[in-house]
């Protein structure tokens, strides 16, 4: 049973990706203007030659046909506005950058996002659990790049606590880190709170203290895994919004990552790298989810898929 | 079977209700009034919109005069929140913004709305092979990666309010649609819908009747929260610079256009930048509170 | 303390205990005081919104924390007050002197954790000095003797692997594992099938035959007491109103709420035309406060003192009690003068 799960998902997610190609394709070919637009006025001789060697003479159809073929070779084909480099060494030398502070940021928002709600459904009702549920509110309503510039402007500007850009120490990397965390912390301290509560109020706990367990074992033994296990399914939509998240950190803050390589593309209208790194972020993202999907269903006994039935006394 | 008679019975034997009656809207507005931070929230929104609305027609400025030998100046008595580097009023300008910002915001959301709740509803109300069928579809369209379209979107369509509406609610109807369904089902379940269906109810009467306003505080409170992330999408995609165009402003451009002046001029990216926290944060609160307010398994 | 005697495992003293809503403080228990003997059964049956449970839970102070509160009393087990002890003393005696199993197993065992694992839980905290093969051997040792069959892969199993029937005897096992002077079941069988509810019965009484345990035993069912416990005690609204043996309270029950309680069991031998019974009234609201007794708004015998003041509890063997100004040797003359002011021409 799971082989075909596994089967399933695995088409859904080709599907889905063929889609957001397709999508891609045909939105940048309905871009009004012209791909290969220099600032100068380039001779038609050599505009022709650009054209053919981009393959942009083509009908549209030979064009698609060409595009999906370069795509299951993984070729994203070249940059048209940086002369020689092709959208995969952009793709090589940015994405480290950002997946390293992706990871910095999703481990900032799952540690201080699991403390935050533990602490505030323990508490409940009480001062602690609404400062930081207010706390919270303030991390999903303050856009992160006001975040980013507002921190920017504290520690970096005014104090000079904390380097204002650029990615050269560890140091560099707090504040953008910190901006991109602030969203996703705020979710999972209100998921977790919400969790932890309703799990509180489960009768399985009231067994548990009536067996002689302290708070603190009760908690550590049978609250945080059933808290913490439909945590785990926000991990999908965590990295979605840490991604885009990245674009304007990454450029408030000079990071030379994919997110601002993505949002230069985006302003010089570089077709292909456009192209190139949506499919790219899109793949990566889905793979996510199955991925998350598939290890929920295996921690979760509840949804064991190959499990047997009830067994009958 | 025998006919059905009326027994008659004296009334001390009928139980008697002990509390006073509360119609499910009084339960909700009481609710939502015992919670402090929802309410405030309420009255700072209140506040805003009616700022919007009055403010642009009483300012001495317009929020397209530009006063060149007094740009970029901070803000004093003349100028209230400071000028931006054509010279304008940004008070003046923050309220115009404001009328952008949360009609975008607001439609964008009520467009959600209808099309989210057309669309769950009738996935959980016709249920079986439709609503499989349905969800597949828009389960594929939500596993796409939402704003990267939104950009692609905005980059091949003509800048403007329309363009901006369509990309934010491309696909943001699939959460109210998923949230609409569930209650649906929800619902459906329930005994008093099995009893009103014996008694000969239509389909129609039971959806119109019983399954949707019982889903409508549901409703309400998704509508209030899709409008903060409506209003942020927006200020992102200013950001981006695919927003709406000069000279009209809506808070996004405002705070993209006062980036760069962040070091020198920090009253240009701060109050536009502070206008969409307050507003976002206020919707967070009244959306939660609302979200408890209608929580039946609160109701006492 | 009333019936302070070397037998005397458990006794309560004026119980009283109350929950905050979002708007109102209900008060559950009003007042409630027993004794329990090692050794025997007691029953205690209300209907639902008696307070039976909320009583229950206060024994153990196992009430929710925010919104619960044991307003006053006593409750010495083995002479000492518990509702004085500090938490952690609290829990050396949960599960150890005093276990208790709940109404719902599938709710009230960890959906994610192995049964074996919820079993030896209690045991290992009382008993930390044993190894991990000795915990799993009296684990399986346990299973067996609730009866259930293979339990060595039992042992490995979710809760929702198995029937509803098992999982209360898994419960019973996790109560068991560290031998208690005291098992409270709090309505044991209400979510079980008849049959079954047979067969965990029977196991309990097996059980406390076999350890000397005392049990007490929560329900609102009439029929299960009768063949199960020793002594029963009726409450109504947070308040004790009678208590007997099993074999005074059902051959001539004295409280007019029991009495009413007692009639309106529907009897598989009344003529299938006769109209079921039920007592007339409801249940007062208990976020008010209550003068005087607390079912006099239903009684046909309530005469005006019974709205003033609440009845003391009058004996009438030694072992039976009811709270009922009927049984007030002083309040004899005047029913007798409202008798005759109320007999029709």
């Amino acid at each position: 049973m799971i082989k075909r799960y596994l089967v399933r998902k695995f088409f859904l997610l080709t599907f889905s990706l063929f889609l957001v190609a397709t999508l891609t394709f045909f939105l940048m070919k309905a871009a009004p203007g012209d791909p290969l637009i220099q600032e100068q006025a380039v001779p038609a001789e050599i505009m022709k030659s650009m054209y053919a060697h981009f393959g942009l003479d083509q009908p549209w159809y030979v064009q698609y046909v060409k595009y999906l073929k370069e795509l299951i070779t993984w070729n994203l084909g070249p940059s048209f506005k940086y002369e020689g480099r092709t959208v995969n060494e952009i793709i090589r030398e940015g994405f480290p950058v950002s997946f390293t502070l992706g990871l910095e940021a999703i481990f900032l928002s799952l540690c201080m996002g699991i403390l935050f709600g533990t602490i505030a459904a323990l508490k409940r009702s009480l001062w602690q659990d609404h400062v930081a549920m207010i706390i919270a509110v303030i991390g999903i309503s303050v856009p992160n790049f006001i975040m980013a510039t507002f921190l920017q402007y504290l520690f970096s500007m005014k104090f000079a606590i904390l380097p204002v850009a650029r990615w050269t120490s560890v140091a560099h990397s707090i504040l953008p880190a910190l901006s991109l965390s602030a969203l996703p912390t705020a979710f999972i301290a209100r998921l977790t709170r919400a969790n932890m509560v309703e799990v509180l109020q489960q009768d399985y706990i009231q067994t548990a203290r009536s067996k002689g367990l302290s708070t603190s074992q009760v908690v550590f033994k049978h609250v945080i895994k059933n808290t913490l296990l439909p945590v785990i399914t926000y991990i999908a939509p965590l990295s979605s919004a840490i991604l885009t998240g990245s674009f304007i950190v990454e450029k408030i803050f000079g990071i030379p990552g994919l997110g601002g390589w993505f949002v230069t593309s985006v302003t010089n209208r570089d077709y292909t790298v456009i192209m190139g790194v949506t499919i790219f972020y899109s793949t990566l993202l889905m793979i996510t989810v199955l991925l998350i999907d598939f290890i929920y269903t295996l921690i979760d006994p509840r949804i064991q898929i190959t499990k047997a039935k009830v067994i009958k006394e | 079977m025998s006919e059905i008679e009326l027994l008659d019975h004296p009334s001390q034997e009928i139980e008697e209700i002990n509390e006073e009656e509360l119609s499910y809207w009084k339960d909700a507005w009481l609710r939502l009034y015992a919670n402090r931070p929802a309410l405030s929230g309420l009255i700072i929104l209140t506040f805003l919109a009616l700022c919007a609305m009055i403010i642009p027609w009483l300012s001495g400025y317009t929020y397209y005069e530009t006063h060149l030998e007094l740009k970029n100046s901070p803000p004093s008595s003349t100028f209230w929140f400071g000028t931006d580097e054509l010279g304008r009023d940004l008070f003046t300008r923050i309220w115009w913004g404001a009328r952008i910002s949360l009609f975008v915001g607001v439609t964008a959301a009520l467009i959600d709305m209808v099309i989210g709740v057309f669309y769950g509803a009738s996935a959980g109300f016709i249920g079986g092979k439709v609503d499989d069928v349905m969800m597949r579809f828009s389960d594929v369209l939500h596993s796409l990666p939402y704003l990267l379209i939104v950009i692609l979107l905005m980059m091949i369509m003509r800048p403007g309010v329309a363009t901006i509406l369509i990309a934010l609610t491309i696909t943001g109807w699939i959460n109210m649609a998923r949230i609409v369904r569930g209650q649906i089902l929800q619902i459906k379940q329930n005994d008093y819908v099995a009893a009103a269906w014996m008694l000969g109810a239509s389909r129609w009467r039971i959806l119109l009747r019983h399954l949707i306003p019982n889903a409508i505080g549901s409703i309400i409170t998704t509508m209030t929260l899709t409008i903060p992330a409506a209003i942020f999408a927006e200020a992102f995609l200013s950001f981006l610079g695919l927003g709406i165009q000069a000279p009209i402003a809506s808070w996004g451009t405002m705070a993209s256009d006062g980036l760069p002046a962040l070091r020198y001029y920090p009253w240009r990216l701060f109050f536009p930048a502070g206008f969409i926290s307050i507003t976002m944060f206020a919707l967070n609160l009244l959306g939660d509170g609302l979200r408890d307010a209608f929580d039946p398994r609160l109701r006492i | 303390m009333k019936h302070a005697s070397k037998n005397t495992l458990l006794e309560v003293e004026n119980l009283h205990t109350s929950f905050s809503t979002l708007s109102k403080r209900v008060a559950a228990v009003r007042g409630v005081s027993f004794h329990l003997k090692k050794g025997e059964t007691l029953g205690i049956v209300g209907e639902s919104g008696s307070g039976k449970s909320a009583m229950a839970k206060s024994l153990t102070r196992l009430l929710p924390p925010v919104s619960a509160r044991i307003d006053q009393g006593k409750v010495y087990y083995k002479g000492e007050d518990l509702l004085l002890k500090k938490e952690k003393e609290l829990c050396k005696i949960r599960g150890k002197e005093i276990g208790m199993i709940f109404q719902d197993p599938m709710a009230s065992l960890n959906p994610t954790m192995r049964i074996g694992e919820q079993i030896i839980e209690g045991y290992a905290l009382h008993y930390g000095a044993t190894s991990k093969n000795e915990r799993k051997q009296r684990a399986l040792d346990l299973l067996k003797q609730v009866g259930i069959s293979e339990p060595a892969s039992r042992f490995k199993q979710y809760p929702h692997e198995l029937s509803g029937g098992m999982r209360q005897r898994v419960m019973i096992a996790i109560a068991m594992i560290s031998s208690p002077s005291i098992l409270i079941a709090d309505e044991p069988t209400t979510s079980l099938d008849v049959t079954i509810q047979t067969q965990i019965l029977e196991l309990l009484k097996e059980i406390q035959q076999k350890e000397g345990m005392s049990i007490i035993l929560i329900t609102h069912d009439f029929s299960i007491v009768a063949g199960f416990c020793d002594r029963i005690i009726v409450m109504y609204a947070g308040e004790i109103v009678e208590s007997a043996t099993v074999e005074e309270l059902f051959s001539s029950p004295k409280h007019p709420y029991t009495k009413r309680l007692l009639q309106s069991i529907p009897r598989l031998d009344a003529p299938f035309s006769q109209k079921l019974y039920s007592i007339e009234g409801s249940a007062p609201d208990l976020s008010k406060e209550i003068k005087g007794c607390p079912f006099a708004k239903r009684c046909p015998y309530a005469i005006d003192s019974c709205y003033d003041q609440r009845p003391k509890s009058y004996s009438i063997s030694k072992s039976h009690y009811a709270a009922c100004s009927l049984f007030d040797p002083h309040l004899k003359k005047e029913r007798e003068k409202e008798k005759e002011c109320l007999t029709p021409f």
